[in-house]
């Protein structure tokens, strides 16, 4: 394709792409490499209907002339990405050299929120995503030899953990969950064990998440692969059929390998949402077992008094970044793709 | 392919069959019982003493005098107004899919096609720009959108959701039209059509498997979006999910959190409609013959 | 509750028509932000009758309403006319003026107002408070008699007693609950119970940390005792949470907010036996403190700094309208008004009690948040029994101190 061809099919896509992500990234970038000025603070006496009291107050005058000078803050490098609440080198450094043994020293930095996060986020992207792609594609072959009739419902069931909001989704099964709730009692029952709950120890809670990520995203892989068996050329299957190869060997030689670009591409997405693994463990109140690098952005963000822009985008930066090398074997696997199939 | 079916071992269709029907009550079991539990009061909904009290409805007779009432229903309907939530959702998720799409189909097309290295680059570059956490972006946007006064209208929000799926409906569209032959639309430019002339006449009929696919997930996306539609738009254009947080509250008022349940019942029908349909749009392409390879 | 609601809205709308020459106003913009509970509800919608006639009034009632309210602010002109604050937010707002003082409106217009609801900064008037919220005990009295207990908890350590006999007779295995969801409502537990100790969260004069002291260790000690009591499920509790578990009659003793109290001593949602057994008194003390260890909190009312003077007076007013004593006379259960005409009931028995008995407001110092997000992130470690006591406290500090030198409160 031509280098102007290829320019104005892709402008639009990219105007709004700029303007609304790049731009932002930069900004966002841009902040965390800066803290706020110091605040000028004096002592007032504020009263109200409890009484009154001396306490600490930000001069807003004062504040506000720094602010004027240099909007941005001080300029402070990488400090925020280096402090305690972030990489934490110099905590880490200390463990490495206090710690008699190495399970000694994984368990210090694991005392340190960015570290915490960044386990459970690995573990919950390394087991949801395999999981999604197998049970994706076995919904798929499974939904696409129903007979027509049932097919259409069958699909919309299929697609219901990914379209009820998870907003009342994990409300309710949140519910469903609780010792007292439907799931919880029928587990208790199951194994046996009245004290059972699963909101309650940090193991099952991991547990938990985990099949609640596989079951709200495997849909998403199984109507991805669903509509590329559709594609699959039945000349292809049928000459494959006519040589005698086997079901599995039809499978494997014929449809995985024409499934494959979907495959990548589920992978892909699939990787990076669960890296940014957020909503569950909000809905499920499970942040004293799990957090994930998007929750320590969203406790800077939401619903805190003060927000912290400069320590959310250095979280964010580091997110960004943490996918880049995630995707790495993906990436080579698509340039390889890419080379031989387009030249 | 459905000659393929009839030649299955009765053995393997019970396994498929029963791993499908495994997954279809994992799937449909928590929304069926959300849709029975609509028509119940709160206390046997939540029911904290016994969870068979959602089944038989106990707090529901003591309450209302009967096993189910339509409460819920009618006070999110009628003394809520949730259809003006309805309303907003609509108009936001179809401009979002058809503009998502037609700056998706361009740009898809071109990526798949061009075979220089940029294109690859500007693919990487996309995933780059997905990576970013959806709340940090919504933080980054409040302020110049207030200072512009953009804050609170249905168009902003409209972009900003086309922006933030676009490396999403680039990748998913390039990796379909990766999957049609090339010989399609080269072959209609040998006979003389313009680049885009070939998009349009050869390579537009074929697409729409993918474009349906594809399709369905920015609708999903505008449909359930919550951290977006939340924070960007002000309580008149509200749209369902944020009206839905709104029947919570900070305080889950007794009664309130029932309009909640009735409103993911209500607003998840309409889906039904449209899933039905598209699933017919799938298999037409496919019967239309477009793709061989 | 419900219906209590609907026919309260029905009201206003009545007296918005006549009242509408009460308003006073002749234009301007009124635009509200605010948090979405009953009381607030009540308020806005009062607030909201003053529309009509050049005046508009726009609301938006929103939980999310932290999340948006600097940057709406911040504009110029700034997207909302008033936002209802409270000690906390109030704060946040101030750091970078973006509320105005009302000196002027209040002797304007504000004759109808009590002195103990205008808050005051440095002399100045910055918000007009209308209701007051604590956190205090709610307790099952027929329970506790059934335990053989006699009469109410006044002290933590009662409260560590009568649960071990409600245990030990049999009647709950779980009888205590305090909203201790990981996050916000943890560190609320922690500030309240450490506020009973009497000690302050700063170093005098200055915005370094020390709550890792003997009294931080014993206030951690004692959440641990309190939690030992409590469903295992304990760190996913917030307030509606509990709210249902004590509707459900499954819980004897609790610490719950009390704007709770109308919805829990309603005939809905519960059994007559709960509601007649439910009795709200004032937080408990504990060790040898003498403070109720809980917060005060208030919310109120405060104007934009970037708005015009007009659309600021129009505002006042229409807010002043907002909080009458007939707004508070329809839903006097829903909170406890410091407006004139409120009538103490058994639903605010707790927080006026909490209040009588010296409990101290929640700082409204602006790095308090700060270490409010560093505590509910920290101490979990401790009560899942992974940390001791002193090392949960030493993260709460490191955490802290990370996050006030990004926000430049400590170098």
């Amino acid at each position: 394709m031509k280098n102007r061809t290829f320019f104005w099919f892709i402008l639009p896509s990219l105007i709004t792409m700029v303007l609304f992500i790049a731009l932002p990234i930069v900004s966002v970038a841009l902040q965390s490499l800066h803290i706020e000025h110091e605040a000028v603070m004096v002592e007032v006496e504020n009263c109200g209907p409890f009484g009154c009291k001396q306490e600490l107050q930000v001069d807003v005058e004062e504040t506000a002339k720094l602010k004027k000078e240099r909007p941005l803050g001080q300029f402070n490098g990488l400090g925020t990405y280096t402090n305690r609440n972030h990489l934490a080198v110099a905590e880490i450094g200390e463990a490495w050299q206090s710690s008699n043994g190495f399970a000694d020293f994984i368990s210090k930095a694991l005392n340190l929120p960015f570290y915490r996060a960044l386990a459970f986020t690995l573990t919950y992207t390394f087991v949801v995503t395999p999981l999604v792609l197998i049970f994706g594609f076995m919904i798929a072959l499974g939904v696409n030899t129903l007979p027509k009739r049932i097919k259409g419902p069958t699909i919309f069931i299929s697609l219901l953990p990914m379209i009820v909001t998870p907003l009342i989704g994990a409300l309710i099964l949140f519910w469903m969950i609780d010792a007292n709730g439907v799931i919880g009692s029928t587990l208790q029952w199951i194994f046996d064990d009245p004290d059972l709950s699963l909101k309650a120890s940090p193991t099952l809670t991991w547990i938990m998440l985990m099949v609640y990520g596989v079951w709200h995203s495997a849909p998403f892989a199984f109507i991805v692969f669903y509509a590329g068996l559709q594609t699959v050329p039945s000349d292809t299957m049928e000459a494959a059929m006519i040589d005698g190869a086997s079901r599995w060997e039809r499978t494997r030689y014929v449809v995985l390998p024409h499934l494959m670009p979907l495959t990548v591409f589920i992978s892909l997405i699939q990787l990076m949402d669960n890296f940014r693994v957020l909503e569950p463990i909000i809905s499920f109140s499970a942040q004293a077992s799990a957090t994930s690098l998007s929750w320590i952005i969203y406790n800077d963000l939401v619903g805190t008094e003060s927000q912290f822009f400069g320590s959310a985008g250095a979280t964010s930066v580091l997110t960004i970044l943490g996918v880049a090398i995630l995707l790495i074997p993906v990436l080579i696997r698509t340039w390889r793709d890419f080379n031989q199939k387009v030249v | 392919m459905s000659d393929i079916v009839h030649r299955r071992s009765p053995v393997l269709n019970m396994v498929i069959w029963g791993l499908v029907l495994v997954w279809i009550v994992a799937a449909g079991f928590p929304f069926l019982w959300t849709l029975w539990g609509s028509f119940k009061v709160q206390g046997d909904f939540f029911s904290k003493a016994d969870w068979t009290n959602a089944i038989t409805g106990a707090r529901t007779q003591i309450e209302t005098g009967a096993a189910f009432t339509g409460k819920g229903y009618y006070g999110a309907w009628v003394t809520q107004e949730f259809w003006r939530a309805v309303l907003n959702t609509m108009l936001i998720v179809v401009s979002v899919v058809i503009i998502s799409l037609t700056l998706g189909t361009l740009g898809g097309y071109a990526l798949a096609r061009s075979g220089k290295k940029y294109a690859f680059y500007l693919l990487m570059l996309a995933l780059v720009f997905r990576a970013m956490p959806h709340i940090t972006l919504v933080s980054g946007y409040l302020l110049p959108f207030f200072e512009w006064n953009l804050w609170g209208h249905l168009p902003t929000t409209i972009i900003v959701m086309v922006a933030i799926n676009q490396p999403f409906t680039l990748w998913m569209l390039h990796s379909f039209f990766l999957n049609i032959p090339k010989d399609l639309d080269e072959s209609a430019m040998v006979d003389g059509c313009t680049r885009f002339q070939a998009f349009r006449h050869v390579i537009v009929p074929v697409m729409w498997p993918g474009v349906v696919t594809t399709g369905l997930f920015s609708f999903l996306l505008a449909y359930n979006d919550f951290t977006v539609t939340a924070t960007l738009l002000s309580q008149a254009n509200q749209t369902m999910v944020p009206k839905i947080a709104s029947f919570l509250g900070t305080t889950q008022t007794e009664g309130n959190v029932m309009f909640a349940v009735a409103a993911v019942v209500s607003a998840t029908a309409p889906l039904f409609v449209l899933i039905l349909f598209f699933q017919r749009q799938i298999v037409s392409g496919l019967t239309a013959g477009a793709v061989k390879g | 509750m419900f219906l209590k609601t609907i026919t309260a809205a029905g009201a206003f709308a009545l007296l918005g028509s006549t009242a509408m020459a009460g308003c006073g106003i002749t234009a301007g913009n009124v635009s509200i932000l605010s948090n979405d509970f009953p009381a607030i509800q009540a308020v806005t919608a009062a607030a909201s009758a003053c529309a009509g006639d050049g005046v508009t009034v726009e609301t938006n009632l929103t939980k999310d309403h932290k999340d948006i309210m600097v940057a709406a602010l911040t504009a110029n002109p700034a997207q909302y006319s008033s936002v209802i604050v409270s000690n906390s937010t109030l704060v946040t707002l101030m750091n970078d003026g973006l509320v105005r003082p009302i000196d002027d409106l209040v002797a304007k217009h504000g004759a109808a107002l009590n002195k103990s609801q205008l808050i005051t900064v440095n002399g100045k008037v910055m918000a007009v408070a209308f209701m007051a919220n604590a956190q205090h005990l709610f307790t099952r009295t027929d329970v506790l008699a059934e335990a053989g207990v006699e009469g109410v908890p006044a002290t933590y350590e009662d409260v560590l007693a009568a649960a071990e006999k409600v245990r030990a007779a049999g009647l709950m295995e779980y009888p205590v609950a305090l909203n201790t969801k990981a996050g916000w409502n943890l560190a609320e537990e922690f500030v309240n119970m450490y506020m009973g100790t009497g000690a302050d969260f700063f170093k005098a004069g200055t915005a370094e940390a020390s709550v890792n002291n003997k009294n931080g260790v014993a206030t951690l000690e004692m959440l641990k005792s309190l939690v030992a009591y409590s469903n295992p499920d304990y760190l996913t509790y917030d307030s509606n949470a509990t709210q249902a578990e004590w509707e459900a009659g499954n819980l004897a003793m609790a610490t719950m907010w009390g704007t709770r109290g109308g919805a829990v001593l309603d005939d809905e949602g519960s059994t007559a036996e709960v509601v007649a057994g439910t009795l709200l008194s004032a937080a408990p003390t504990w060790g040898n403190g003498a403070r109720p260890a809980s917060t005060l909190w208030w919310d109120g009312i405060g104007i934009s700094t970037n708005i015009s003077d007009e659309d600021a007076e129009a505002t006042f007013i229409a807010m002043m309208n907002g909080i009458t004593t007939e707004v508070v006379k329809a839903n006097n259960d829903a909170a406890v008004w410091l407006v004139e005409g409120y009538t103490p009931s058994p639903a605010s028995a707790g927080v006026s009690g909490t209040a009588a008995g010296g409990a101290a407001p929640y700082p409204m110092v602006p790095f308090m948040g700060a270490l409010h997000t560093a505590l509910g992130a920290e101490i979990t470690d401790f009560l899942q029994g992974t940390e001791s006591a002193q090392q949960a406290l030493a993260d709460v500090e490191a955490a802290y101190t990370a996050a006030a030198k990004e926000q430049g409160f400590l170098k």
